[in-house]
């Protein structure tokens, strides 16, 4: 690694839906603002999700702090546009806006990239002004992120002149910069994830000027047996097990079938992820958690883990 | 909804939906298995239901094509060769096409259906802004995914027609298309962009909003964007119209929805909504297929004290086991192991009970799948998949 993860400045994750993306953000948040980062993490979907995992209220665009060293948003491109107008134009426009929603309806409708730069460029004009050491987006997930990262290009592509294309330069300069911007993969070690992974990181190449800072395989299930042992479990006697017990052992067993058959699949994707990945891409392993819920207790603990990966 | 119910509820099952219904829409979040089971859905039709039946996916990821023993399928129709279910050992009834939602291509087809004219057509395709909307942004995606479900189904060649969502942000997106499409090419903005410039600035110019636009965007942009709803507008009274027989599609009787969701938080957070939005619209839920779902032996009774005492009770338990399996210490090792990882599997096994229970009082029919401990590579895997779906 050129540049440690949590070292650089803005870091997207990213990832086919349903992999942990939520939890990955917020735990390699929650581990930067332990380690004495100042970090903002925003949530791009607003589903609302982010806030469970810290158990705290619902997040708003207007930034929260949820722990130490730690703040949270959602994100809100109207909000954002609102923001946005009262920086760069500096008079109080938003007051005689008025029904700012219907207006806002036709920017983001009409004029293609606008609301995918208002998602960004909020997150990369946080960087600008150094609010934050580091801030973390929960980014949307592989269908549209590209749409989203490469929104400046498509802004300069169709806007000739006026304030929007002024603004792509800098947001450019820092999204391409490695040692500043990151994006990072989340992916399940079963097949789909993997392809989209895999496709993802050639469409960021491509396409879009954001370096590839880390892919994360998340739930990864623990190896049960070495080799040896399992050719022991194979052949242990259910019925004599159960007598001794006094107590049903064939579920036990068929679980941890199970477990090894899951385990091993799901190895194979794995695998071929770590193979068809550029080898200077680090890959981090997160383990299933056996858990009640995906609450702080998770948070906590994946970022423990991620601790342990990039020490 | 229990209201709802009719007194067969109970001896429902996804196969008696599907024979009944002509359009069998699936959604739920994105990575609960949607697109597999929807094409398990459809390839089980093919089978026992027979007729033809098109499974139409909008996934970009170009998932499905091996399993169906195909190289690779796009925008057109293609059927699965009836080698791939001698394959996998069954006979068909009737025939299973597939079709993959090619955004651009269908952008491009409307266009040709609705322009006036020839040169409407091509300025209107050779447009930089229309391309970058039916290229780049995806939220095309929803309302086109409608709109060629309902060319297929208008055009009358299929029996079934199964479809797959695409990954929306937000399920519910692609409900509201139609509708939002209509919407936007009737809004007053739309009007205001493409009345001729001259009067418009005498007209507006003072107005705060249209100056901000001004000075953020650019005139020029502006102008383009005029330009470009200029040219769509000649197509208005085609899109609007198209865009509420879509609507009426999704309406229809015999078109229902089946919600597919994992027992994990978010998804199930995201299905729950999702039936809500379908009540509330007024559209048919069908069905709640639960997917990857652990298997029912992990809450037997008594296995809790049976794992227990075997991670307790590993040393003495290896005496029970004949010596020729291994030695006493790698057997204990091993019952412990099985012992541990069963009380592992046990909380999140309790874990989707507990879901489960808040979900099954909503829909009437509700369809388990259990864990699939392999990857689904062929017609065969999906047709084993479909059994557990079909009952």
């Amino acid at each position: 690694m050129t540049v440690e993860l949590l070292d650089r400045k803005l870091l997207f994750v990213t990832g086919k839906g349903g992999v942990g993306k939520t939890t990955i953000a917020a735990s390699l948040a929650l581990l930067a603002a332990q380690q004495g980062r100042r970090t903002l993490v925003g949530e791009v979907d607003a589903k609302g999700n982010l806030a469970d995992f810290f158990e705290v209220g619902p997040t708003a665009f207007k930034e929260r702090e949820v722990s130490r060293n730690l703040w949270a948003m959602s994100m809100s491109t109207e909000d954002s546009l609102k923001e946005y107008l009262s920086l760069q134009l500096k008079i109080p426009l938003v007051a005689r806006l008025g029904p700012l929603a219907r207006t806002f309806d036709f920017v983001a409708n009409a004029a293609p990239g606008v609301k995918e730069i208002l998602t960004i460029g909020k997150f990369v004009w946080e960087v600008r002004e150094h609010h934050y050491d580091l801030v973390v987006v929960d980014a949307s997930a592989t269908g549209h992120i590209i749409g989203q990262l490469a929104a400046p290009q498509s802004i300069q592509e169709l806007v000739q002149v006026g304030l929007v294309r002024d603004q792509t330069d800098w947001m450019l300069d820092i999204l391409g910069d490695p040692t500043r911007t990151g994006a990072v993969i989340v992916a399940a070690p079963e097949e789909m994830p993997v392809n989209e992974t895999l496709e993802l990181v050639t469409r960021l190449r491509d396409e879009t000027v954001v370096d590839l800072a880390a892919v994360v395989a998340n739930r990864v299930l623990p190896e049960l047996f070495t080799r040896r042992e399992e050719k022991i479990f194979e052949r242990l006697p259910a019925a004599a097990l159960a007598q001794a017990i006094g107590g049903p052992v064939q579920p036990l067993l068929d679980g941890a079938q199970l477990a090894v058959t899951l385990r091993r699949t799901r190895g194979v994707h794995l695998a071929r992820l770590r193979r068809e990945l550029p080898p200077e891409v680090p890959l981090l392993y997160v383990p299933y958690l056996f858990q009640r819920s995906h609450g702080a207790r998770a948070t906590h603990q994946v970022a423990e883990h991620l601790q342990e990966e990039l020490t | 909804m229990a209201a709802k119910k009719n007194p067969a509820a109970n001896t429902r099952s996804i196969e008696q939906l599907v024979a009944a219904k002509e359009i069998v829409i699936h959604c739920g979040s994105g990575g609960v298995g949607k697109t597999t089971t929807a094409a398990a859905v459809a390839a089980m039709a093919a089978v026992h239901h027979g007729g033809k039946v098109l499974v139409l996916t909008v996934d970009p990821a170009r998932r499905l094509a091996n399993a169906l023993g195909l190289e690779a399928f796009g925008n057109s129709e293609t059927q699965v060769p009836p080698a791939a279910f001698v394959k996998a050992g069954v006979e068909p009834r009737g025939e299973l096409w597939v079709a993959m939602l090619d955004t651009k291509q269908s952008w491009d087809d409307l266009v040709t259906r609705h322009a006036p004219d020839r040169k409407t057509r091509e300025s209107i395709l050779a447009n930089p802004l229309y391309q970058n909307i039916t290229g780049r942004f995806v939220q095309s995606h929803d309302y086109i995914a409608m709109e060629r479900l309902h060319e297929i189904h208008a055009a009358g060649t299929y029996d079934l027609i199964v479809v797959d969502t695409p990954p929306t942000r937000n399920a519910i997106d692609f409900l509201e298309a139609p509708e939002r499409m209509a919407d936007f090419f009737s809004s007053r903005l739309l009007r205001w962009l493409t009345v001729p410039s001259r009067s418009r600035v005498f007209s507006l110019a003072s107005r705060p909003f249209y100056s901000v636009a001004d000075r953020v965007l650019g005139s020029k942009f502006l102008e383009d964007i005029a330009e470009f709803f200029l040219l769509f507008q000649s197509m208005y009274d085609g899109f609007v119209e198209r865009a509420t027989a879509v609507n009426r599609t999704l309406e229809d009787k015999r078109t229902t929805f089946v919600v597919v969701s994992t027992l994990e938080a978010a998804p199930v957070h995201e299905a729950e909504f999702f039936i809500a939005a379908l009540e509330q619209r007024g559209l048919h839920l069908g069905a709640v297929v639960l997917n990857k779902v652990l298997p029912s032996s992990f809450l037997e009774k008594g296995t809790t004290a049976s794992a227990r005492a075997m991670v307790s009770g590993a040393e003495s338990l290896a005496g029970a086991v004949p010596a020729s399996v291994g030695s006493p210490e790698l057997v204990a090792r091993v019952l412990r192991e099985v012992g541990e990882s069963f009380l592992n599997f046990q909380v999140v096994a309790k874990r989707e009970a507990d879901t489960r229970a808040d979900l099954s009082t909503v829909p009437e029919v509700v369809a388990t799948v259990p864990y699939f401990d392999r990857d689904i590579t062929d017609l065969a895997g999906l047709l084993e998949l479909g059994e557990q779906l079909w009952r």
